[in-house]
């Protein structure tokens, strides 16, 4: 989740993650819930994009002029146990093209689902190494309309994904988490029978590529605090190029490349209660638009344990 | 543990879900070889479309079946059945379905490849594609939904010409398959009593190799490829020898350079017109009062081919087209009428049901698809196929659907140029549209053109499937309203006009020797 929708790349790009829960939690950061806590809140995110890359050529569309999209979510983490969390994402998207005479979409997106598990985590000195396996995957809420890029609110596929994670934390301050992850997208089915890819398809349904992400970031973090930078890679495994002044479409070769910035802030007297913040930018990119992104999310954290209502805002 | 094994557990699961099959199975992929209920030996009698008779070009008598040369032509076939591989099953599976079919989806590949529009010029005018300059940029051609009629019109046309003249030789010259007269050559296609020679394969093979030349310059490669392909397929399959190969392709090359003729005289090439020509449009029909038809495109996009309306027709004249074919003049745009059909284009702009969505895209058809008439060939060819035609009659009415698509797209266009009606979305701005907005005027609507001429047409031929190809034409008609593209006048106008130019097909299917 909050790396939400990275399947939906050319349109959103939401790859810099979208929000943090008080103990921290999406599924991109090295931070955990503890056992019976429930994190959950509601985020806005907003990416917009003028220029793209038709293939590697990068252009402007007159008649689209500023594609934007607006992510409306609820996202939520719970602690199963201390070391393994389960995590959700609803979405609801808006699309907008600033000029032209296309319609904007709007609608519940794909619900996403992962777990997070820690099966180590070491003491060496004064660091804390940690590794984490995550595995999940997402599916459309409902039957919004793929075939009508770039202002689809997304593209249909199921996913099932497998990430690797490594977390250095040092001296309780400093961090860098490291992880790569394969997405495996499903078929999708369009409303027309036959397409165009790099050849003519006499079918409904379409074969979609699957796709690797890295994810590195790096920064300040404690338990009331956390600033990062982020560097983010997507690449999908096969697809086609856009050709020349045709629209894209969902089995496209969408590769993006993006940096930003996060700032998670726990309020004091609230510890329950968090803000987070962010920002970030596409620097490369394949078949995607060049899209600027921002974010915002409040969270708060539920204690579900039976036997005592306390909120344990330790490190984990 | 016990959640440590349960993690590994769903990750072992997710990874045997990753090497899922994405495997697709296309629609014709499997497609039966060709069988035909009956082989239409008399074919050769049937009415030509350009020929002057079935004999206008001559085909040489084969050589003798005891003559050393045959021997060695069979020994062509046994020498390819003795390597037999995977790869060469496939071909023979793929081709064996039919050449009309598979040379038809071949063309549907190359309209859907480009119909592109082209990019515009850094001052803001737009390149127009050059067919004597076909490599550079813009691409030629630009196969949008009038350049595609006509490339579909004239290619079966001009299959059908050829199968016809085939039939005429195959009666004259009675030459058993090479599976007949030596029975040590296994037939891996199905046998037939038809008589080999010339060879109806190659006469398609002949023809496309040519007509594509004229309409897809660019791609003689992949053309020869498949012309290569598919001859080597009726040999290995041991339904062919080499020269029954050699005479039909030769005379469908003949064939073929008669319909390049009509082709480079049809006046297509002018129909891109002139930037005075453009404006002359807009002028004198803001003269008269009315709105005029205006891009929407930025930078503005000249018309698409405003004389296409002039462009020489199959099935009537020209003088006929404008007597009784082009539509009447739609509602004045200063009308009640007028008003009202433009609020029922914002109504279905705004409240267009997901149901008259998935309507809209399975009928748009728009930029980098087969276009309208590509995709009434392929309702057409999934129809054709389980009705199991010989070659010949599969032609005919690949040709008569295509001339009457092409006949629709000339009257079509004439009316938007005569007309130059605006589109809703330039009247009222608020409109906003479930599909690409066609750069060109509004009334008629070509899907609903070529979908009553189509769907006319068809129930003609398969009368079993009248009342299915009206409720389709309907409803790719209705489509162009639902996608808030089009006024409910364009959509049934056009169906009207269409119904009538698919008549004229009729009347020439009734008497055209097949029936």
């Amino acid at each position: 989740m909050k790396q939400l929708q990275l399947h939906k790349l050319f349109l959103l790009l939401v790859t810099i993650a979208a929000g943090f829960c008080a103990k921290g939690q999406t599924d991109i950061d090295a931070i955990l819930m503890e056992k019976n806590a429930f994190c959950i809140g509601p985020g806005y995110s907003y990416s917009s994009w003028k220029n793209y890359w038709e293939g590697t050529k990068k252009r402007d569309n007159l008649n689209l002029g500023t594609v934007s999209a607006q992510t409306f979510a609820v996202m939520g983490n719970y602690g199963i146990t201390n070391k393994l969390n389960a995590l959700f994402n609803i979405p609801y998207v808006v699309t907008k093209a600033s000029a032209g005479t296309l319609k904007g979409q709007q609608g519940m997106q794909d619900l996403s689902l992962m777990l997070k598990y820690r099966p180590i985590n070491k003491k060496i000195g004064d660091a804390r190494l940690a590794v984490f396996g995550l595995i999940g995957g997402s599916l459309p809420m409902t039957n919004y309309v793929a075939d009508f890029l770039p202002l689809s609110i997304g593209n249909r596929s199921k996913t099932a994904m497998a990430r690797l994670m490594v977390d250095y934390y040092y001296n309780s301050k400093w961090f860098a988490t490291a992880s790569a992850s394969y997405v495996y997208r499903s078929n999708i089915e369009l409303d027309r029978n036959s397409y165009y890819t790099d050849r003519q398809v006499l079918s409904n349904q379409v074969q979609m590529p699957n796709a690797t992400s890295f994810n590195i970031r790096a920064g300040y973090r404690t338990q009331w605090l956390i600033a990062e930078a982020i560097l983010n890679n997507w690449t999908t495994q096969g697809g086609f190029d856009i050709t020349q002044n045709n629209m894209p479409f969902p089995s496209n070769r969408m590769n993006a490349t993006s940096v930003g910035l996060n700032i998670k802030y726990v309020l004091k007297k609230i510890p329950q209660l968090s803000l987070t913040g962010g920002a970030g930018n596409v620097i490369a990119g394949r078949n995607v638009g060049q899209s600027f992104n921002a974010n915002a999310a409040v969270f708060y954290v539920l204690d579900l344990s039976k036997k005592e209502k306390k909120v344990n805002t330790s490190n984990n | 543990m016990k959640l440590q094994s349960i993690f590994i557990y769903i990750l072992v699961l997710g990874c045997t879900v990753t090497s899922c099959k994405k495997e697709i199975t296309e629609q014709t992929a499997n497609a039966q070889a060709l069988n035909p209920v009956n082989i239409d030996a008399d074919a050769g009698l049937w009415k030509p479309i350009l020929l002057t008779s079935a004999t206008e070009f001559a085909v040489a008598a084969p050589a003798a079946t005891n003559l050393p040369g045959y021997t060695a032509e069979i020994n062509e076939i046994k020498s390819w059945q003795k390597n037999m591989g995977e790869q060469e099953r496939k071909l023979i599976n793929y081709w064996g379905a039919g050449a009309v079919l598979r040379w038809n989806e071949i063309t549907r590949g190359l309209v859907a490849k480009y119909n592109l529009p082209p990019y515009q010029n850094p001052d803001g005018t737009y390149p127009i594609p050059d067919a004597s300059n076909p490599f550079n940029n813009p691409q030629f051609p630009f196969a949008n939904p009038p350049y595609a009629s006509r490339a579909y019109a004239y290619i079966s046309a001009a299959v059908y010409d050829a199968l016809v003249a085939a039939w005429h030789y195959k009666k004259v010259y009675n030459r058993s398959a090479p599976y007949k007269i030596n029975t040590t050559v296994n037939a891996l296609l199905p046998t037939s009593d038809l008589p080999s020679y010339p060879s109806e394969d190659a006469a398609v093979v002949g023809v496309m190799v040519e007509m594509l030349k004229l309409f897809f310059p660019t791609e003689q490669a992949f053309i020869q490829q498949k012309a290569t392909e598919h001859k080597n397929v009726r040999v290995m399959a041991g339904v062919n020898i080499r020269s029954e190969l050699e005479a039909g392709e030769a005379l469908g090359k003949l064939v073929a350079q008669k319909f390049i003729t009509r082709a480079r005289g049809d006046r297509a090439g002018a129909a891109v017109g002139t930037p005075a020509l453009w404006q002359q449009l807009e002028t004198q029909m803001a003269a008269t009062g009315e709105t005029p038809w205006i891009s929407q495109e930025s930078p503005k996009r000249p018309p698409m081919l405003p004389l296409f309306g002039r462009v020489r027709t199959w099935l009537f004249d020209s003088l006929t087209m404008v007597t009784s074919i082009r539509p009447k003049a739609p509602p004045s745009t200063k009308s009640e009428q007028f008003k009202k059909e433009t609020e029922e284009v914002l109504h279905y702009s705004k409240n267009a049901t997901r149901q008259e969505i998935a309507i809209v895209h399975f009928w748009a058809d728009g930029v980098a698809t087969a276009t309208p008439p590509g995709h009434w060939n392929a309702i057409a060819a999934d129809d054709f196929i389980s009705q199991r035609y010989s070659e010949v009659r599969w032609a005919r009415n690949m040709a008569l659907l295509n001339m009457s698509l092409m006949d629709a797209a000339i009257a079509c266009w004439d009316a938007k140029t005569f007309y130059f009606n605006p589109r809703p979305s330039q009247v009222n701005p608020e409109i906003k549209t479930i599909t690409g907005l066609p750069n060109f005027p509004s009334y008629t609507s070509g899907h609903s053109t070529f979908s009553g001429a189509a769907a006319t047409i068809l129930g003609h031929i398969i009368p079993a499937r009248k009342q299915a190809y009206e409720n389709m034409a309907k409803e790719a008609s209705l489509s162009r309203l639902y996608g808030a593209i089009h006024y409910r006048s364009d959509c049934e106008e056009g169906l009207k006009c269409g119904n009538a130019i698919g008549a004229y097909a009729i009347t020439r299917a009734r008497t055209d020797g097949a029936e």
